[in-house]
């Protein structure tokens, strides 16, 4: 299996059971997950972006035990951002880029994100957006974060449609109508970690082709097995079950590949 | 052995009760869940008028029909009608079917207007559901927090109370209510953040913790990935996913000559 949205230091607020990347390793490939993207959670308030991805990389190259695909951090509201960017694609050779838009303070129309959007066009860069860490009403009383406001999207894919786009976290604040409007606004995919409801990917897969999907399981602030367990609640069929736990990500992977 | 104590009809498709739980139950073999507990009706309200929860106990009530061999009902009330919730409880507990109390956001549950309600199903055996939420973007008026819960169980320490979600902000629920060793944690309704289990246990001791799911707005996944994804003993687990709510349950329902 393929999870695509871990993350890898402390998590600012607590610490968690995994937050130690060989405790997070060995989780993951227990569950059987062969590859890992990995984030960093010191890229949601650090401003040294180039020390956080640093450490990603050198943490997934240390005790990654080959299953660890760095994503390193751009803000894009720090002064010469594009120089994270390249860094990320040349200097570290990542894959692709996560963005946190709710804890770096931009919103999806400011011009920031469409030149970041380019660049990541340009060097092949898969784009992870999170668009939420944790539920609302849980944040710490002195950091209250609002989610994305993704709406601005569908516009700015329309100009950028080479663009590889991963959304996390995504279901808690982006449903219904508004989640199909954005599969079909370009090459964007979806994580299942913040999915709920009883059945919740079958549920998904009624706005959202599966072929959009990616197991994602926003470990080690969730449980891992919360993200296992849906695969087993919801009726999926082994051809569907491998596309998301597989084969998408791994499209994904290999067609922004240089 | 898998009991969930937080099941509703809501969020998931049917016309009636029948339909729904059918459906549901479904999804529950899928995840192994045994029994199941269900509250309120199809459609909520904040502040439900006496004929409002009567028609969603009805709606519970009609659901169990035909799967009393693993689904059991708590009877909505209501601390703004405190004698129309007494009838309710003599209806649906006394003279019907159901085990348990839930009483959900129309009062905070300090207000001594709950004493009269907490005393009578206390003294049916029903178990006491108490939502409970500390959100940081904002409580609803008459919504409680485990600190409110905290005050009714100090007027009522020999009678045991369940404090829904954990307060949501388990960090700050557990706290509230570890000093009441007559209140348990139900489990279900927040996201599966990691290590609130373990802390959990470490504060409170599994025998206090009752899982639970609050499907159809939640998966039975995230909830049971709480206990399951937890590094907690097994015994621990075996108590929390259900041997400590059927011990919690089975007075009543001895009573009521159901068989678990």
């Amino acid at each position: 299996m393929i999870d695509v949205n871990v993350s890898l230091s402390r998590w600012p607020f607590r610490r968690l059971p995994d937050d130690e990347t060989p405790r997070l390793v060995a989780r993951l490939k227990r569950a059987g997950v062969t590859q890992a993207i990995a984030g960093s959670f010191d890229a949601l308030l650090h401003k040294d972006v180039e020390g956080v991805n640093r450490r990603l990389a050198q943490e997934c190259r240390t005790h990654g035990d080959g299953l660890l695909v760095p994503f390193g951090c751009v803000n894009p509201t720090l002064p010469d951002w594009q120089e994270d960017v390249r860094r990320c694609h040349e200097v570290h050779r990542m894959r692709g880029i996560r963005l946190h838009p709710d804890y770096h303070g931009y919103t999806l129309d400011a011009p920031e994100f469409a030149e970041l959007l380019t660049l990541a066009i340009k060097h092949q860069l898969i784009v992870q957006l999170s668009v939420m860490m944790e539920d609302e009403r849980t944040q710490h009383p002195l950091v209250q974060v609002q989610a994305v406001d993704t709406s601005p999207l569908v516009d700015v894919l329309a100009d950028h449609a080479d663009a590889t786009l991963v959304l996390l976290n995504s279901q808690r604040t982006v449903r219904g109508e508004a989640l199909t409007r954005l599969a079909e606004a370009g090459n964007v995919s979806f994580d299942i970690a913040m999915q709920e409801s009883v059945g919740g990917i079958e549920k998904l897969m009624k706005l959202v082709p599966h072929k959009r999907l990616l197991f994602g399981s926003h470990a080690p602030l969730f449980y891992l097995e919360s993200a296992l367990l849906k695969l087993q609640e919801s009726d999926l069929g082994e051809t569907i079950r491998r596309a998301i736990t597989v084969e998408n990500a791994s499209r994904l992977s290999n067609s922004n590949s240089t | 052995m898998i009991w969930d104590l937080h099941c509703h009809l809501s969020g998931v498709d049917g016309r009636t009760p029948d339909e729904r739980i059918a459906q549901l139950m479904e999804y529950a073999d899928r995840m192994g869940i045994e029994r199941l507990v269900f509250f309120m009706g199809m459609q909520w309200s904040h502040e439900p008028s006496p004929d409002d929860f009567r028609r969603q106990n009805d709606e519970v009530i009609q659901a169990l029909t035909h799967w009393h061999d693993r689904a059991f009902g708590f009877a909505y009330v209501s601390p703004q009608f405190v004698e129309e919730s007494l009838a309710e409880i003599a209806r649906c507990i006394e003279n019907g079917p159901l085990v348990g109390i839930k009483l959900w956001v129309a009062k905070r549950c300090r207000d001594e207007a709950l004493d009269a309600i907490i005393e009578r199903a206390a003294a049916l055996k029903a178990a006491i559901f108490q939502h409970t939420w500390f959100k940081g973007t904002g409580n609803l008026p008459g919504e409680s927090t485990p600190v409110d819960l905290a005050a009714l169980a100090a007027r009522h320490p020999t009678v045991r109370l369940i404090c829904g979600h954990t307060g949501g902000d388990w960090e700050r629920g557990i706290r509230a209510i570890r000093g009441h060793a007559n209140v348990s944690i139900g489990t279900g309704g927040f996201d599966p953040t990691a290590g609130m289990m373990e802390m959990a246990v470490r504060e409170l001791g599994p025998r206090r913790i009752l899982y639970g799911s609050d499907i159809g707005g939640r998966s039975f996944a995230s909830q049971l990935a709480k206990v399951t994804g937890a590094d907690i003993p097994d015994e621990a687990r075996r108590l929390i996913l259900g041997q400590n709510l059927r011990r919690m349950l089975l007075p009543i329902l001895r009573e009521k000559g159901i068989d678990a």
